[in-house]
């Protein structure tokens, strides 16, 4: 820490705020209402995950991983189990490949919702909490019917599923897909409807395309800022090749815009979702392999577009059941990194917006 | 002219008013009046773990194979067995099941080759010391006897 201007001030701000969304502190550095400098504190929420992997088979960490970013569970579960299958030359069956794919999605939903449902009560809009919470309770029940979790759901395994789909899966699917667009409309004309709240958005946490390169920024933060770039269409995994979907951009990079990609990928995700439930392959949902995972020599790494941005593991073996070490790339803490340059010369009020807008989830930033 | 009368009016008030009165039809109602009203879990819902037995004998169906020790992650089942001399097999004494330390992933119960060992559908665990949670074999086979409330 620098010495202060006589007229600078030093607030802390958390580990304890309601709206860091967990346990962030951020020291502020203001002159005034201006924030001049940013110095974000994380590690309130680290377990070592990295290292509880080298301890674990590789079977037994799957659960661990939905305790990294537990708005998304279903996501980490995919990645990992990707990178594992990457190292061991496994490929998942199609039918497996297709829920999969109905259920990330529908947690990309589930994760959207949340974060629409906090970031407008952040804002002070407290009304779409409810009804956003309302339609998450539908997807999670969706995960409780399919693996018996809500939250940490451990529903994929190395290799495919666990769980043969239940009864009824497919038409609760497409009965929410069905009354989910006419929600997230409704969503838009309360929020985007509201000038005070295009007002109190419109040009706040500003990030151009160029600085989200530089800072290694993902996801929709990217997107909003203009750059089209989705893991889904870039290096499709699990399948997403064969569905039909648009990358919602927007050009500004304010936080008005991130809402409004948000809002359009979760119908994007719907559109996935109608294409992937009305064809689900028949078929085996595991595919032949050994029951003792034990990946051959080599390392492998797999990144996926988790809803806040690029997920990836890496993962080296040493040919044990151990993995010899595993690195997670997690998008909330690389995204946070450009919170700094999104508040600089923000009033104290907008950080509160920024850091909602930025989409993190403190237990992906420790781990 | 209409811009005063709209404000005049209360309109904007009304409109969002009718929001808010449409998402109060019954059907839109999520919330549930827990304890009275208990909620519907799944089926396949993972809570409270339970240790089978024969419906008729009231025998164990564990066979002590230690597979859903070696399973799980936080090592925290703890299989405890003796030799039968005459049958050749083994024949389940003790078993603990740490559950303050469970994470109710479901591993140990994939892992058991006679379905003995189950996560029911029971949620309420909650104890008011740590010991409470170790669950021994007796505990494990009764499962979880909440207090129900009734009206
Ligand atoms: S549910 Fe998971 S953590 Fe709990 S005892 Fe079974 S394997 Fe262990
Ligand atoms: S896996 Fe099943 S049969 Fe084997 S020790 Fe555990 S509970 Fe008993």
């Amino acid at each position: 820490m620098t010495a202060l201007d006589s007229n600078e001030m030093v607030l802390n701000m958390g580990p304890q705020h309601p709206s860091t969304h967990g346990v962030l502190r951020i020291v502020l550095k203001l002159d005034g209402e201006r924030v001049t400098s940013t110095d974000c504190i994380i590690g309130y929420l680290h377990r070592g995950v990295e290292k509880i992997a080298e301890n674990r088979t590789y079977v037994q960490f799957a659960p661990y991983v939905d305790r990294m970013d537990y708005l998304a569970a279903v996501s980490n579960g995919l990645g990992y189990c990707l990178a594992v299958e990457k190292l061991m030359n496994a490929v998942a069956t199609p039918r497996a490949q297709a829920v999969r794919v109905i259920l990330t999605e529908l947690n990309r939903i589930a994760s959207h919702l949340l974060w629409l449902g906090t970031h407008a009560l952040d804002i002070g809009a407290i009304t779409p909490l409810f009804y956003t919470l309302r339609e998450r309770e539908a997807v999670l029940k969706i995960f409780e019917n399919y693996c018996g979790a809500r939250l940490t759901t451990h529903a994929f395994r190395i290799g495919g599923l666990q769980y043969e789909l239940y009864d009824g899966f497919e038409k609760e699917v497409e009965s929410f897909c069905g009354q989910f667009l006419a929600k997230v409309d409704e969503y838009e004309e309360l929020l985007s409807g509201n000038r005070i709240w295009r007002e109190r958005l419109r040009g706040v946490g500003v990030i151009d395309a160029e600085t989200c390169k530089r800072y290694g920024v993902t996801g929709p933060v990217l997107r909003a800022a203009g750059v089209a770039w989705d893991l889904r269409k870039a290096q499709p995994y699990s399948g997403y090749e064969q569905y039909e979907f648009d990358v919602p951009t927007r050009t500004s990079g304010d936080t008005l815009d991130r809402y409004f990609v948000r809002l359009d990928e979760m119908r994007q995700s719907v559109r996935i979702i109608q294409q992937a439930v009305a064809n689900i392959p028949t078929g085996p949902i595991m595919a032949k392999i050994a029951k003792v995972v034990k990946p051959p020599v080599g390392e492998a790494y797999v990144s996926i577009e988790a809803p806040k941005g690029e997920l990836g593991y890496y993962i080296v073996s040493d040919g044990t059941t151990h993995p010899y070490r595993l690195r997670v790339r997690p998008p909330s803490f690389v995204n946070l990194q450009a919170l700094g340059h999104m508040a600089q010369g923000a009033l104290v009020a907008d950080v509160v917006a920024i850091i909602g807008t930025i989409d993190i989830v403190l237990g992906e930033v420790d781990r | 002219m209409i811009k005063f009368l709209r404000s005049f009016l209360l309109l904007d008030l009304l409109e969002g008013l009718w929001v808010t009165f449409r998402h109060q039809s019954p059907s839109q109602i999520e919330t549930e009046q827990y304890p009275s009203e208990r909620p519907a879990v799944s089926e396949r819902y993972r809570g409270a773990p339970r240790l089978n037995v024969h419906p008729e004998t009231q025998e164990t169906l564990c066979i002590s194979c230690n597979l859903c020790a070696v399973a799980c992650p936080e090592n925290l089942i703890v299989v405890g067995s003796v030799r039968n001399p005459e049958t050749k097999r083994k024949d389940l004494v003790t078993f603990t099941y740490d559950l303050s330390r469970c994470m109710f992933c479901g591993l140990c119960e994939d892992a058991c080759p006679v379905d003995a060992l189950e996560l029911t559908q029971d949620f309420e665990i909650a104890s008011y010391t740590r010991e409470g949670l170790i669950w021994d074999r007796q505990a494990l086979e009764e499962g979880p006897r909440p207090t129900q409330y009734r009206q």
